[in-house]
């Protein structure tokens, strides 16, 4: 086969084709394109200010690595005037973000960008290591994602920042167009589809700047400038990017690859149509912090298995947990509420629900309006009392002295209803 | 087997792929220039061969899906998209670099 020229300058070899448009590029024109299509993105949205520092979302993954790469870029040759800085969330795995911190380290030197880490031992007390203990394996993610939600803004409110920037692509945003639509979310829907969340009222507005970009075109951006960037999976949920919607995003790229930004502008167009007392949107700012969920959510930061927050499918995963859940639930309820209303069970209980806990307060969530408040607790943006984030650590806090507690106590009732549990979690795994 | 009967190429893993190949990136292979029927290898017959000789893991799925190199996992031949060489049907020539690219994996 002879070797196709490029469409652009049409003297050098291609060795690119383009998912949206079959168009064939060289590598120069590729990334001349692709950073002009980014800065497009930048410019029409107003995504930034002259003198605004913002901070970029980093994991080391090729996502966020991009990102920064490419605002670095496009500040320079622009003037945007923007003061950049790489913020990283350490959630405390050992052999899991050590390695992905090193390169963030690297990425700081290399693009002469300030780097704050900030760790979930210090925000929370508890590393995800620590959490795992406790919780174990299955239904940690709800935690890691939740608390790096509220990490990101915490880190970013540290430095003074009020604008964060994430990595996610065009695959992550259709990937939760679909999930959002399959639950028939709205007000994650509209939520999910803008390119930014949070007003000039908000404490951290968060936005995406690759939305409209192929995840496709991200790695073979990063290929071709060489970009260092790191890959690893979550060693508490590997091969989370096997779930089903990410699978079915790829399959759709395989057939139609246009499909993906057909999937983003579909979801946009049908975010017009929620009204905005269901959306909230006018103050979504709160939806990062506490509106997410727990599983699979709007801005998809809880992805396992990514730092700065890129979906990686295991939402899908623990998506259709939730709503194996969702049909016992209503039965479950009933069930927990009887030795509840008997009282002397009640610490036992908590534990025992502690992980199923958010699935049952977001079902009964659903298309309610939701308001911005802050949380009771720790004083940051919630749309509940007290925040998700909260609401997690105390669910943690009572669990610490619970192998004492429990082995001295075996009462009939309790050990039934724990095995009703087992069981619930046994279909739902 | 005389040289003539193989080819040397350099097959590479990353994003996330070099895990189910022992942790290496860089593999350099010789291999037949033809395949049992005779026919010059091409990268579908490469793609089943990595899968039999050369992976070390037992996940075979998180490469080849339904006979195809699993959908989110890049190709490029020569620095080019496969898709600009005929995917899988495109013929291995000596000293080829064949880079096969997760974009799965999370970071």
């Amino acid at each position: 086969m002879a070797p196709a020229l490029c469409a652009n300058c049409k003297t050098s070899r291609a060795l690119i084709i383009r998912p949206k448009n079959h168009q064939k590029l060289c590598k120069e024109c590729f990334i001349a394109v692709f950073e002009a299509e980014i800065h497009h993105t930048i410019i029409t949205t107003s995504l930034f200010s002259p003198g605004d520092k913002i901070a970029i979302g980093a994991s080391g993954g090729k996502d966020s690595t991009v990102l920064a790469s490419v605002l670095k870029t496009l500040n320079e040759r622009h003037n945007y005037g923007l003061e950049l800085v790489l913020l990283s969330i350490d959630e405390g795995i050992k052999g899991y973000r050590d390695d992905s911190l090193e390169t963030v380290k690297r990425n700081a030197v290399q693009y002469d960008m300030p780097l704050k880490i900030v760790g979930y031992d210090e925000l929370y007390g508890w590393t995800m290591d620590q959490v795992v203990e406790v919780i174990g394996k299955k239904g940690n993610c709800t935690y890691c994602g939740v608390f790096r939600r509220q990490a990101l803004d915490r880190g970013a409110k540290m430095l003074g920042i009020k604008h964060v920037v994430t990595g996610h692509n065009a695959d992550d945003v259709a990937e939760t167009i679909l999930m959002n639509l399959l639950r028939g979310d709205l007000p994650r829907l509209a939520r999910s589809t803008s390119i930014v969340t949070g007003d000039a009222t908000s404490d951290v507005r968060r936005s995406k700047p690759l939305k409209y970009a192929y995840e496709k075109e991200i790695v073979l951006y990063a290929h071709h400038k060489k970009l260092d960037y790191f890959t690893t999976e979550c060693l508490y949920s590997p091969e989370a990017f096997r779930g089903s919607a990410r699978s079915l995003i790829k399959n759709l790229e395989r057939v139609r690859p246009s499909a993906i930004l057909d999937v983003v502008r579909s979801g946009e167009d049908m975010a017009k149509l929620v009204p905005e007392e269901v959306t909230g949107i006018s103050q979504c700012k709160s939806q990062k912090v506490s509106l997410s969920s727990a599983d699979g959510e709007d801005e998809g930061a809880g992805g396992c298995g990514s730092a700065n927050g890129r979906s990686s499918g295991g939402e899908m995963a623990a998506m259709e947990k939730k709503l194996q859940q969702d049909e016992t639930a209503s039965s479950r309820e009933i069930d927990m509420s009887n030795p509840i209303a008997s009282g002397q069970n009640h610490d036992r209980l908590i534990k025992k629900t502690g992980p199923i806990k958010p699935v049952r307060i977001e079902s009964s969530k659903k298309l309610v309006g939701q308001t911005l408040g802050t949380c009771k607790t720790c004083g940051y943006m919630s749309s509940q009392e007290i925040c998700k984030a909260c609401t997690l650590l105390e669910g943690l806090n009572k669990n610490r002295p619970k192998m004492e507690i429990e082995i001295d106590v075996e009462e009939e009732e309790s050990s039934t209803l724990r095995r009703r549990m087992e069981g619930v979690a046994l279909a739902a795994g | 087997m005389s040289s003539e009967n193989t080819i040397p190429i350099l097959v590479e893993f990353t994003g996330g792929l070099e895990m189910l190949f022992g942790d290496e990136r860089k593999h350099k292979l010789s291999i037949p220039s033809k395949d049992e029927q005779g026919n010059a290898v091409n990268i579908g017959w490469l793609v089943k061969y990595l899968c039999d000789k050369v992976m070390k893991d037992s996940r075979k799925e998180m490469f080849v899906l339904d006979g195809h190199v699993r959908p989110g996992i890049l190709v490029l031949i020569n620095d080019a998209d496969w898709e600009l060489e005929g995917e899988a049907s495109y013929a291995l020539l000596p000293n080829d670099n064949i880079l096969f690219v997760s974009t799965l994996h999370g970071g």
